[in-house]
C-alpha cells in the first residue's frame, strides 16, 4: 500500500472502514460498499491498485465465481493472491479485493460480463479467462452477440493473453480478437444461443461435436491445446499428458471449469501436478453446492440463474428418490422477466418428488404442469422438511435449486453458509 | 385443421434463430391445450436451412436479436412457404422480432426499412427508448380474449395499416406505440408480448385453436389462469 499515492491510500482506508461496518452490522460482506466509498475519493483507484500486479480477469455467464476460486487456489502455489471470492464482480468489488491484499503480486478477479472491457482497460490485466456466453437476465443485460463484440474489441486493444473455451463459438470469436490465446476444449452443453455465426450471421455447422464452422465466412473453432474429458474425469495438457481431476465439486460443468483453471495456472507457470491438489480441496463456493444439515436432513444448495445453469444443476441432482425443491424469484438481480423458465426442459424431473417455492412459484407451477411433472407448492424449506419428515421420518437428503435472490434468501435463513 | 388429416400441425419457425425468450412455451402450451381436448397434434420444428412446409395449421415465430432477425426475414422471404401457408388460411402467431418480420417492413433504422414477409399490414421502425417491462392490454372485443398480460423487451415501434387491426389497447407498457399492442389480419396475429405469451394467456392460445378447429370445449381453470390473474394483480 505504501506505493500508492496519498489520495489512493486514503480512499482505500476509507473503503475498508466502511466494509468493516457493513460486516459488523450484518448488512453484507462489505465488498460493494467499501469499494463504492473508495471510488468517490479516488476515481482512478482501480488502476492505481492494479498497477504492477499480474491480474487475471475471469468472465462468463456461468461458472465465474467457481472458476475464479479454482484459479485463485491454484495460484496460491506462488504466493498471496488478491481475489473477490464473494462474487462482488464489478469495479467496487475489485477495489475491495485489491485493497485488502496490498502485498499480493497477483490478482484473480471475477468480472461481470458487461464490465469486462472497462476493467480490462483499467487494470491492464495480463490474462483474461473466458468460459461461456448464454442468455442471462435479458431484461437488463445486453444481447449476448453485442457483448461478444465488445469483448472482442476490448481484447484487440489490449496485450492480454486469453485463456478461452474454444467450444463456445461466441466466446471463441471474442477471444480471437486477442493477440495471444490458449484454447481449451472445455465443452458446451447449452447450445441454443450459438447457432448463428458471430462474424457473419450464417447458420453454423456444428458437427461432429465439438467442431464448429461457418460455411458462409469460414470462421471455425480454433485449434485447442487443452481439453477436458468429462466421462473419463480427466484433463489433457498441451504435452498430451492426462491428469485425473477427482474434484470434490460435482458435475461436468465443474470439470470444464477445472480445465480452464489448469490452463490459466499454466499461463502463470504452475503445472497441473501443482495446481490439482489445491483445486481438489474446494468443496463449496460462496454457498454453492454447500449442504446445510437441519433436523437431521442434508439440504444441498445449487444455484442456477439461467437456462444453462438449470441444465447443469439437473445434471448433478442426487438419485431420483431424493426430493428437490425449486425456488424462483424475479427481483432485479434475477432478471424481472421469467420467460427463461420456458427455455428449460423440466421433463427430467418426472418421477421425482418436486416442490416449488419463491416469489414466482406460480410461474414454476405452470411450467411444470405443462411438462407433466407432478409438484407441490411450498412456502419455505422448513415447511417442506416438516412435510417430508412426517411422511418419511428417516429421510436424509433434499436438493434445492434456486435462482440468485431465492438462493440468497435460503442461504441467509441458514446463516449465510459458505 | 388441414384437409388431409385430423392432426393439428403446429409449425415452429426457425427455433435456431428466433427463440430468445422462452418462445418454446407457446409451442408447449398450444399442444397441451389441444391434447387436453382430445385433438391429436404434431409439432414440426423448421430449421432455418430447411424449407417451410405449407400444410401446417398454426405457425409460430418467436423473438430474436437484430442479426438473427434479419437472417430469418431474408430466409422466409426467399423460401415463400410461410406466405403461401397464410394465403391458404393457416393461423400465424408471431412474437416480437417475429411480429416485425411478418409485416410489410421492419428495420433497425426507420429511415432505411427492410422488407418483411408481408402477411400482416404493419410497418415497424425503431423507437428512441427501449420498452422493457410488464405489459397489459385489452384485446379487441371481437376476438373474445379479454385482458392479456406479458413481458415486453424491444425497441420497435409499429404502425398498423388499413388491412390489419390493432390486437389490443395498451393498459400498461408500450406495445406498438403506447396506445395499441399487436395486430391481426384474418388469422395472422402478431404481438410484442414476448416469449411465453400463450402460457400466460390461455384465452389467447384458445383463440388460435378456435381459428383452426372451430368450437372447442372449455377447460377447467388451472395454473395458466392463476398466473394470468396473479400477474395482473401484481402490476396494475
Amino acid at each position: 500500500m505504501s506505493e500508492l499515492p496519498l489520495r489512493a491510500q486514503l480512499a482505500a482506508a476509507l473503503g475498508k472502514g466502511a466494509a468493516s461496518l457493513s460486516r459488523a452490522t450484518g448488512r453484507g460482506d462489505g465488498s460493494v460498499i467499501g469499494g463504492r466509498i473508495a471510488l468517490k475519493v479516488e476515481p482512478n483507484l482501480l488502476a492505481e491498485l492494479a498497477r504492477g500486479r499480474r491480474i487475471a480477469l475471469v468472465s462468463a455467464t456461468n461458472g465465474k465465481t467457481t472458476t475464479t476460486r479454482l484459479i485463485a487456489s491454484a495460484l496460491r502455489e506462488i504466493g498471496e493472491i488478491a481475489t473477490n471470492e464473494h462474487g462482488a464482480n464489478m469495479p467496487t468489488g475489485h477495489i475491495t479485493a485489491l485493497a485488502n491484499h496490498p502485498k499480493a503480486r497477483i490478482g484473480v478477479l471475477e468480472t461481470d460480463e458487461k464490465y469486462l472491457p472497462q476493467v480490462l482497460r483499467e487494470t491492464n490485466a495480463v490474462v483474461v479467462v473466458l468460459m461461456n456466453l448464454s442468455r442471462d437476465q435479458m431484461d437488463r443485460a445486453s444481447e449476448i452477440n453485442l457483448l461478444a463484440k465488445k469483448w472482442r474489441d476490448a481484447l484487440a486493444n489490449s496485450q492480454a493473453h486469453v485463456v478461452a473455451n474454444a467450444d463456445d463459438p461466441l466466446v471463441a470469436w471474442a477471444g480471437l480478437g486477442a493477440p495471444h490465446a490458449t484454447w481449451v476444449a472445455a465443452g458446451q452443453r447449452w447450445k441454443e444461443d450459438s447457432w448463428c455465426c458471430p462474424e457473419c450471421g450464417g447458420h453454423l455447422k456444428r458437427e461432429p461435436d465439438p467442431h464448429w464452422e461457418c460455411p458462409e465466412c469460414g470462421l471455425r473453432r480454433p485449434h485447442t491445446t487443452w481439453s477436458v474429458n468429462t466421462a473419463a474425469d480427466t484433463v489433457t495438457d498441451p504435452q498430451g499428458v492426462e491428469h485425473k481431476l477427482q474434484l470434490r465439486l460435482p458435475g461436468d460443468a465443474n470439470r470444464s471449469n477445472a480445465a480452464i483453471a489448469l490452463a490459466t495456472a499454466a499461463a502463470y507457470g504452475i503445472r497441473p501436478e501443482q495446481a490439482l491438489p489445491r483445486i481438489r480441496q474446494i468443496e463449496s463456493v460462496a454457498g454453492r453446492y454447500t449442504s446445510i444439515v437441519t433436523r437431521g436432513v442434508e439440504v444441498r444448495l445449487l444455484l442456477a440463474k439461467n437456462p444453462a445453469g438449470w441444465l447443469e444443476s439437473f445434471a448433478v441432482l442426487d438419485p431420483p428418490r431424493v426430493p428437490v425443491i425449486l425456488s424462483v424469484n424475479a427481483q432485479v438481480p434475477d432478471g424481472r422477466d421469467t420467460s427463461w423458465l420456458w427455455d428449460v426442459d423440466y421433463t427430467v424431473l418426472r418421477g421425482r418428488r418436486v416442490f416449488v417455492m419463491g416469489e414466482r412459484r406460480t410461474d414454476l407451477a405452470l411450467r411444470l404442469e405443462t411438462d407433466e411433472v407432478a409438484f407441490e407448492v411450498a412456502d419455505s424449506v422448513e415447511q417442506v422438511l416438516t412435510r417430508l419428515k412426517a411422511e418419511q421420518p428417516d429421510i436424509t437428503k433434499v436438493d434445492v435449486i434456486a435462482n440468485y435472490t431465492a438462493f440468497q434468501q435460503i442461504r441467509t435463513a441458514y446463516g449465510r453458509v459458505q | 385443421m388441414s384437409d388431409t388429416s385430423s392432426t393439428l400441425r403446429i409449425v415452429w419457425i426457425y427455433p435456431d434463430l428466433l427463440s430468445t425468450y422462452g418462445d418454446q412455451g407457446n409451442v408447449l402450451v398450444l399442444r397441451r391445450r389441444a391434447e387436453l381436448r382430445g385433438i391429436p397434434t404434431e409439432v414440426v420444428r423448421v430449421h432455418s436451412s430447411d424449407p417451410v412446409p405449407v400444410e401446417g395449421d398454426i405457425y409460430l415465430l418467436g423473438g430474436g436479436e437484430d442479426r438473427p432477425q434479419i437472417l430469418a426475414a431474408q430466409r422466409l422471404r426467399a423460401d415463400g412457404g410461410l406466405k403461401r401457408a397464410a394465403e391458404r388460411g393457416a393461423a400465424v402467431f408471431a412474437v416480437c422480432a417475429g411480429y416485425q418480420i411478418i409485416g410489410e417492413t421492419y428495420g433497425d433504422d426507420a429511415a432505411n426499412p427492410l422488407p418483411g414477409v408481408g402477411i400482416l399490414d404493419v410497418r415497424s421502425g425503431r423507437g428512441d427508448t427501449r420498452a422493457v417491462g410488464e405489459i397489459v392490454a385489452d384485446v379487441d372485443p371481437a376476438l373474445g380474449v379479454g385482458r392479456i398480460t406479458g413481458f415486453e423487451n424491444h425497441q420497435g415501434r409499429t404502425s398498423v395499416g388499413p388491412s390489419a387491426k390493432p390486437l389490443s389497447t395498451t393498459v400498461l407498457g408500450i406495445g406498438n406505440d403506447g396506445a395499441t399492442e399487436g395486430a391481426y389480419q384474418g388469422q395472422v396475429l402478431g404481438t410484442y408480448l414476448h416469449g411465453p405469451a400463450l402460457p400466460r394467456n390461455p384465452a389467447l392460445a384458445d383463440l388460435l385453436l378456435r381459428w383452426r378447429v372451430g368450437d372447442i370445449q372449455p377447460l377447467p381453470p388451472s395454473w395458466g389462469e392463476r398466473l394470468h390473474d396473479e400477474r395482473l394483480a401484481a402490476v396494475l
